[in-house]
């Protein structure tokens, strides 16, 4: 008998297509997701070279990062100069090389990392890789997903591999329950919390456990689309029926015969008892606390009911760079964390721009107005995300809570279209970086869940999720 | 990429120290779509005013200069950023070669990934070379990666060093993507046993 596997062994071991004697693999990509930011080189490096896409029926692209998502997006003058060429670009070379192509226009666009396992593009045991390092999210069908740079996406465009050295194994088990109030938001962001954003550098991380079962899709793909800010090269969750039930009848999943066998393989898709793990990490859910970030790295996250930290209260050189972060995030050392004010709030992103996260939202809000002065903006991560929240009544409950309800995209998840922070203005977030400058420049991020995130907006300030249900 | 294997051409002189990232290609042409295009744009604050006329002292706005394929330059060519604009930007002008007596690490591996060879060569024969190009564009160079030698107008013949891995990719027009293309036979037979154990990918 073979030794037992781990559910990365299994889909690494099922993809490479040649292995060199120092281990270099060539691992072949089943799906190749392309976004208008750092593709275009990789385009014009085919050009330059006369190669073609090698599989342009596995490379999907959607524009996302630089587009506006003001209803009035249609009229070009909404994009800069420098935005407009990139993604003039993106259609053209989408057109030019064949691949599937979801344009602004289609009702289909949005985040790339939404749009593929709506669109039943990402499955489970598949590699997917994208220009972007978010594409750990689709880990969460037990696809192995990797964000890679611009010229590893003309290499895979080129060639459909990408050269590797595989990583090391790393469980990460939340066992038990969740309370109320905590959601998938608060696991990863605690998973970073405790392992710190190295914590993961070298690794392949499997989520398991209890907590992790109980999750929807919707919240499995929350959890890996941080495994990155961990500092992971993918984040993954063995597939269960929940994971097949997503899958089914997606536009670009199997049918008929084809399901039936895609199925029987999936089953097949776990880590084996005895697997070694080189590094385990084992949380209680019922730890688990709403939480919020109150710096500048996502390891720097708090239970919503501590306060600011002090330098002094960590060791080498953690201690300048929380000075340094304090500073910027203009936050004194002892404040609650729940009387910090906040002046935007911004729902989106691929953590938290899918159906589940509007509805979480809304649940809060309902009811409630935002707070006077306040800037608060739902962006859904997709077309289809959107037109669902409107036929859910949800979009009305934004509207009239004093939400502008936009169009899908990235937003301010990223300073790099219309949607951005002023300086020194400060955000509740339901994105993934709390980077100095991420959402603007000498803009302030306090990464939260949705739910936390529509609480805050209510009352001004970072708000306990758990006093608003 | 394209291959290297010989050239002779016109070496241009720019006997200055630490040329960096910055002054071959500054931050504001970064935002482009392209790795094609940013020739013109090569050097361009030590090369265009500030109107954007061309600044005629500056070695490659001089006539006999304006063709040239090699640069001849001084120690710790290219530092700075990683940017890969830079030699996307010397390739694109036509510069096929630099010689120098050392590069920045990031700047020298950049080149071989965008078909340009960096030669390293001691100081005085850096001096040596220079003098030849200041000679203009009836002294050409030729360089011969083959034998791993420069040879100079007048037929003096210089020796240099590189790493038989880089050597080979270069020769061969080789990149990542091109040495990837040699196992074609692997991937195209991963491909056939692929689509027959999983047909729904
Ligand atoms: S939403 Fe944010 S993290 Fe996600 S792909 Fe867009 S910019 Fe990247």
């Amino acid at each position: 008998m073979s030794s037992p596997k781990t559910l990365y062994d299994k889909i690494w071991d099922a993809h490479v297509a040649h292995e060199a004697e120092d281990g270099t693999c060539l691992l072949y990509i089943d799906r190749h997701l392309v976004h208008e930011v750092t593709s275009p080189q990789a385009f014009e490096g085919l050009r330059m070279t006369g190669r073609t896409v090698r599989a342009p029926e596995k490379t999907i692209a959607v524009p996302d990062h630089n587009v506006p998502t003001t209803l009035d997006r249609a009229n070009a003058a909404t994009m800069t100069e420098d935005s407009r060429i990139q993604v003039d670009a993106l259609d053209k070379n989408a057109k030019d090389f064949g691949i599937h192509y979801y344009p602004v226009s289609d009702v289909r666009q949005g985040i790339v990392h939404i749009v593929g396992p709506e669109q039943g593009w990402t499955l489970p045991g598949m590699t997917v890789v994208c220009g972007d390092s978010h594409t750990a999210t689709h880990g969460a069908f037990g696809a192995l997903a990797h964000g890679i740079g611009t010229s590893e996406v003309e290499h895979v465009l080129a060639t459909q591999t990408l050269i590797q050295k595989k990583s090391k194994n790393m469980k990460v088990e939340i066992t038990g329950k969740l309370r109320p109030g905590v959601t998938a938001k608060d696991i990863t962001m605690s998973v970073i919390g405790e392992t710190g954003t190295a914590g993961g550098t070298g690794y392949v991380i499997e989520y398991c456990g209890e907590a992790i079962r109980d999750l929807s899709m919707e919240g499995r793909m929350t959890v890996c689309n941080m495994a990155i800010e961990g500092g992971a090269r993918a984040g993954l969750i063995a597939p269960d029926q929940k994971t097949f039930d997503y899958c089914m009848g997606r536009p670009h999943a199997p049918k008929g015969a084809q399901w039936e066998a895609a199925l029987t393989y999936w089953k097949t898709l776990f880590t084996d008892e005895g697997a070694h793990f080189d590094k385990v990490v084992t949380l209680k859910g019922e730890d688990i606390a709403p939480s919020v970030t109150w710096g500048t790295s996502p390891e720097d996250v708090l239970p919503i009911t501590a306060k600011v930290p002090a330098p002094s209260d960590f060791e080498g050189g953690k201690v300048d760079a929380v000075a340094r972060s304090l500073d910027y995030m203009g936050l004194k050392p002892g404040t609650p964390l729940s009387e910090i004010e906040i002046d935007t709030v911004f729902i989106g992103s691929c953590t938290n721009g899918r159906i589940e996260d509007l509805r979480a939202a809304a649940a809060i809000l309902k009811g409630h107005k935002v707070k006077d002065g306040m800037r608060a903006m739902v962006v859904p991560g997709s077309g289809l995300v959107r037109a669902q929240a409107e036929e859910e009544g949800l979009a009305d409950i934004f509207k009239e809570a004093g939400f502008e309800w936009r169009l899908a995209g990235c937003s301010m998840c990223l300073a790099m279209n219309p949607d951005q922070l002023a300086e020194g203005e400060r955000c509740a977030s339901t994105s993934n970086r709390n980077f100095e400058g991420r959402q603007g420049y000498k803009g302030r991020t306090h990464l939260v869940s949705p739910g936390m995130a529509a609480a805050a907006a209510i009352t001004g300030k970072l708000t306990d999720v758990r006093e608003m249900m | 990429m394209d291959k290297f294997d010989t050239l002779t051409g016109i070496a241009a002189p720019m006997p200055m120290v630490n040329i960096d990232t910055d002054m071959i290609i500054p931050k504001q042409f970064l935002k482009t779509i392209k790795r094609s295009g940013l020739g013109v744009n090569l050097f361009d604050e030590m090369r265009y005013d500030r109107e954007g006329n061309e600044i005629a002292d500056f070695v490659l706005n001089q006539p006999q200069y304006r063709e040239a394929e090699i640069l001849v330059a001084g120690d710790n060519f290219g530092c700075g950023s990683s940017r890969e604009h830079a030699p996307w930007a010397i390739k694109d002008f036509g510069i096929r070669c630099v010689i120098a007596p050392s590069y920045a690490d990031i700047f020298y591996n950049n080149c071989f990934k965008n078909g340009i060879l960096p030669i390293v060569l001691p100081q005085e024969q850096v001096d040596l070379l220079m003098k030849d190009a200041e000679k203009g564009s009836n002294a050409r160079m030729t360089i011969d990666l083959e034998a791993q030698t420069v040879t100079s107008s007048d037929g003096d013949v210089f020796s240099f060093e590189v790493d038989s891995f880089k050597k080979h990719c270069l020769m061969n027009g080789l990149d990542d993507i091109g040495l990837t293309m040699e196992k074609a036979a692997s991937i195209d037979s991963f491909e056939k046993q692929a689509a027959e154990a999983r047909p729904w990918v």
